[in-house]
C-alpha cells in the first residue's frame, strides 16, 4: 500500500536504528506526544531497536484518555435521556466515568452511536429531527476542523437538534506544563505530525528556543518514528534545539489554513481540564460565542463538575511520562482493560492499553 | 428438486410480510412453510414432515452448532443465509468430519419482507447444495417486530468423522507447520463497510465459504492433521491464541506471512482496526508435522476457496502464547483482545 509500505520496509527501518547507535554518545530521554505513535511505538517493537539508553517516554497525546471524567458523566447522563442520543467516536465508549461507561450505557438502552465523522451525527440530526443529537467533540487539534465543519453545517442547515459536548485539548500547552514541571526529565520530544499537520510548527519552534529543547514533527510508521528520533538525538548530540520537520510528506510549517480558518470561525482558546492533570490554562478550545447554540452544556443546563473521585489509578503520572504503565502497582491485577482505573487503559491510544497489549513478553528473553 | 417440490394451492402473495400468525402454528404458518422452507429444502427427509428427521450414520458422528444474527443480512459475497451454512459446514470440517445433514431454525421478525425471506432461504439452499448437504429438518418463530433484527438463523449440522486420529488442540505438537487458507479479514471488513455505509471505489467482498473440501482432502490424502480452525470471530489471532492456551503450547507467526488484500488493509488502516482481529468466515488455519506442510499446502491450493494457502508459522516448545515477528523483524506477543474492536479518533 502507498506511503505505507515504504515507511515500514525493514531494511529503512533497520538502518536507521543503526544510524541512531552510530549517532548517540550518552543517553537521552524523549517523549513521543501522540498515543498513536506510542501504540506504534510498541507494537512494531520499534523501543527495542534503539540503543541502551535512549529512552522513548509516553506522552499525554491520547484524547480520550484526558477527557475530564465530570464530561463523560454528562454524556452517559444524556444518553440515559428519552429523545437524546449521544454520537461519538468508537474509542470514547470504554472509557469510565466515575461510575460507569458510554458501552454499558447503551447495554442498558441509552442511544449511544458510533460515527466515524462528525458530520454524520450533523446528518442524524437531520433525519431524526425529533430526537436531540448530541455530538461528544473530543480530540487534539487533528479532530477540531471536523468538529468546526460539524457545527457550522448544523448551523447553516439550521438544526435545532444538533449540539456538542465539547472536551478538545491542545498539545503546545500540555508541553509547556510538562517541561515546566520541576522534576521534569524530557529533554526532546517527538511531535504529533498530524496535529502539526493542521497547526503548522510556529508554536514549536517558540517552545524549542524557550526551552531549549528539540521539537521533531514525527509521522507514525515504524521508519517515521525512528527517523524522528534520529533527528532528535542528532540534535541533542550537537546541543541544537530547533523545531524540524521530519514528516515532510504531511506537515507544512505553515499548517493547514483552511482548516486552522474553520476552527478559529467556531472555537476560541479556553482552560481546559485535563483528566489526571488538572486544568492547563489555555489549553482548549470553546464554542465561540456566535455558535453558542451548540454547546450541549448549555442548552441543557449540565453542570460542570471537574472533580475526580480519589483512585489508585497513576494516569497522571503515565500522562506526564513520570511512570512507564507497567511500573504502576495496579497494572495488569487491578487494572484490565476489562475492568480499567483509568482510561488509558482503554483507549486505543493510551500508553497503558498499549503496553497491557504488546508487551507481557518484553522481561522474558526471546529464545 | 423438482421432485419434491410441493405446490401450494395458496401462495403467498408477492410483497407479503411475516405476520405473527405465521409462527402460530395455524394455516399461515402451514403456508409459509410450504411455499417459502419446503419448496427450497426439498429433500426426501424434509418431504416426511415429521417432528424428527432420521438420518443414517457411520461410525463416529460429530455435531455443531451456530446461531447467526449478522447486520446488515445481505452484504457483499454472502448473506445470512449462505453463512449460516457455511459456518456449520466449516466447523464440522474442523472436526475431520464429513458433512451429512444440516438443521436450520428461523427467528423471524414481525413485518419481514417474505421476498427477503425468501431470497434468503434460497442463498441457504444454494450453499447447502455447493457443499452437499441437505437441510432435513427446521423450525420457525415469528416474534413482535422491534425484538430481532429482520431475521436470525440458527443451524445445527452432523457430520461423519473421517478421520482416524482426533483432530484438535490437544493433538499440537511442537514443531508443527502453521497453513493459513488464504487473506484474513475481509468478511469483516466487508460486514462493517456495509454497516457503516462506507463508500469505497469497489465494494470489499467477503470470504464467506465452505471448506470443507479442502480441509477434508488433507485427511482423505493421508495428511497427519493435527488440529484444524476456521478463523471466525475475533480473527486469525483469536483463533492461535485458543490454540495455543487448549494446547499448552506456544506459536510463532509472521506478520509479514499472513496475507492482507490492498483494500482490507486499507479500511483497517482507516479505522484504526488490525486485520489479524478481524472476522473472517472462509478461512481456515490446519496443524500438520512439519515434514508434510509442502504436501499439505499443495493439495490445499488445488481448491479455490484455499488457493491462497500459506505457512505463516510454527509450534513452539515453551509457555503457551502467540507471538508475533512484526514487519520491522522485532518479536513481540499477539495477545487475545479484551473487547471488541472499536475504530480509533484520529
Amino acid at each position: 500500500m502507498r506511503y505505507l509500505d515504504e515507511y515500514r520496509d525493514s531494511a529503512l527501518v533497520h538502518r536507521y536504528a543503526e544510524a541512531i547507535r552510530a549517532t548517540v554518545t550518552r543517553p537521552w530521554t524523549l517523549m513521543e506526544i501522540c498515543g498513536g505513535q506510542t501504540h506504534a511505538i510498541v507494537r512494531y517493537g520499534i523501543d527495542q531497536l534503539l540503543p541502551e539508553g535512549v529512552e522513548l517516554v509516553h506522552g499525554p497525546g491520547c484524547p480520550v484518555c484526558v477527557t475530564p471524567m465530570g464530561r463523560i458523566d454528562q454524556a452517559i447522563d444524556l444518553a440515559r435521556k428519552p429523545g437524546f442520543t449521544i454520537c461519538s467516536f468508537g474509542d470514547m465508549l470504554r472509557v469510565p466515568g466515575s461510575s460507569t461507561d458510554l458501552l454499558r450505557t447503551r447495554a442498558l438502552g441509552g442511544d449511544v452511536r458510533i460515527v466515524y465523522s462528525p458530520l454524520d451525527a450533523v446528518n442524524l440530526a437531520a433525519k431524526e429531527p425529533d430526537r436531540q443529537f448530541v455530538f461528544f467533540a473530543v480530540g487534539f487539534e487533528t479532530t477540531a476542523p471536523a468538529n468546526a465543519l460539524a457545527v457550522r453545517t448544523a448551523a447553516d442547515r439550521g438544526l435545532s437538534n444538533f449540539t456538542v459536548l465539547v472536551a478538545h485539548v491542545l498539545v503546545p500547552p500540555a508541553i509547556e506544563a510538562i517541561l515546566g514541571a520541576p522534576d521534569n526529565r524530557i529533554q526532546g520530544f517527538l511531535a504529533a505530525g498530524h496535529v502539526c499537520a493542521v497547526t503548522g510548527m510556529a508554536d514549536y519552534e517558540r517552545l524549542a528556543h524557550q526551552f531549549r529543547v528539540p521539537m521533531v514533527v514525527t509521522g507514525f510508521e515504524p521508519a517515521d518514528i525512528l527517523f524522528g528520533v534520529l533527528a532528535c538525538v542528532r540534535q541533542l548530540e550537537a546541543g541544537h534545539a530547533e523545531a524540524e520537520n521530519a514528516y515532510a510528506r504531511a506537515v507544512r510549517s505553515d499548517g493547514n489554513r483552511r482548516a486552522l480558518d474553520l476552527v478559529e470561525g467556531v472555537f476560541e482558546v479556553a482552560d481546559q481540564a485535563w483528566r489526571g492533570l488538572g486544568v492547563i490554562p489555555k489549553s482548549g478550545y470553546r464554542l465561540r460565542h456566535s455558535y453558542r447554540e451548540f454547546d450541549a452544556t448549555r442548552r441543557f443546563g449540565l453542570e460542570t463538575d471537574s472533580r475526580e473521585p480519589a483512585s489508585e489509578c497513576l494516569a497522571a503520572d503515565v500522562l506526564r511520562g513520570m511512570l512507564k504503565p507497567d511500573a504502576c502497582p495496579a497494572f495488569g491485577s487491578r487494572c484490565t482493560p476489562e475492568n480499567p482505573l483509568g482510561a488509558p487503559m482503554v483507549s486505543n491510544e493510551g500508553a497503558c492499553a498499549a503496553y497491557y497489549r504488546y508487551r507481557p513478553m518484553v522481561e522474558i528473553p526471546v529464545q | 428438486m423438482s421432485e419434491f417440490e410441493i405446490q401450494c394451492p395458496v401462495p403467498l402473495a408477492r410483497h407479503d410480510i411475516i405476520q405473527i400468525a405465521h409462527g402460530g402454528g395455524g394455516r399461515m404458518s402451514q403456508r409459509l412453510i410450504e411455499s417459502v422452507f419446503l419448496s427450497a429444502f426439498a429433500n426426501e427427509a424434509l418431504a416426511n414432515r415429521h417432528d424428527a428427521s432420521v438420518i443414517q450414520g457411520n461410525g463416529k458422528l460429530a455435531i455443531t452448532t451456530d446461531a447467526f444474527v449478522v447486520t446488515p443480512w445481505r452484504f457483499p459475497g454472502g448473506d445470512i443465509g449462505s453463512l449460516a451454512v457455511h459456518g456449520t459446514v466449516n466447523d464440522l470440517a474442523m472436526a475431520g468430519a464429513r458433512p451429512i445433514a444440516l438443521s436450520a431454525s428461523f427467528i423471524l421478525e414481525e413485518g419481514l419482507s417474505v421476498d427477503d425471506l425468501r431470497e434468503v432461504v434460497r442463498s441457504m439452499q444454494n450453499a447447502a447444495s455447493e457443499a452437499g448437504v441437505p437441510i432435513v429438518t427446521g423450525d420457525t418463530k415469528v416474534v413482535e417486530r422491534g425484538k430481532a433484527d429482520g431475521l436470525y438463523i440458527s443451524t445445527t449440522g452432523i457430520g461423519e468423522v473421517i478421520a482416524n486420529t482426533p483432530i484438535g488442540p490437544t493433538s499440537v505438537r511442537p514443531g508443527d507447520a502453521i497453513l493459513l487458507s488464504g487473506d484474513v479479514g475481509r468478511h469483516g471488513a466487508a460486514i462493517m463497510t456495509a454497516r457503516e455505509g462506507l463508500e469505497l471505489n469497489s465494494p470489499i467482498e467477503s470470504d464467506a465459504a465452505s471448506v470443507h473440501l479442502s480441509a477434508l482432502a488433507l485427511i482423505d490424502e493421508g495428511i497427519d492433521v493435527h488440529c484444524m480452525r476456521d478463523a471466525t470471530r475475533g480473527g486469525l489471532a483469536t483463533v492461535l491464541n485458543e490454540i495455543s492456551r487448549d494446547s499448552g503450547f506456544g506459536i510463532a507467526v509472521s506478520e509479514d506471512a499472513v496475507p492482507v488484500t490492498e483494500d482490507v488493509r486499507g479500511i483497517c488502516e482507516l479505522l484504526g482496526l488490525d486485520p489479524l482481529y478481524v472476522a473472517c468466515e472462509g478461512r481456515f488455519i490446519a496443524f500438520v508435522p512439519d515434514d508434510q506442510a509442502d504436501r499439505a499446502i499443495s493439495i490445499m491450493r488445488r481448491f479455490s476457496v484455499s488457493s491462497g494457502t500459506v505457512r505463516i508459522g510454527t509450534v513452539r516448545e515453551g509457555r503457551a502464547r502467540v507471538t508475533l515477528k512484526t514487519q520491522i523483524g522485532v518479536e513481540r506477543v499477539l495477545d487475545l483482545l479484551s473487547g471488541e474492536q472499536l475504530p480509533r479518533i484520529c
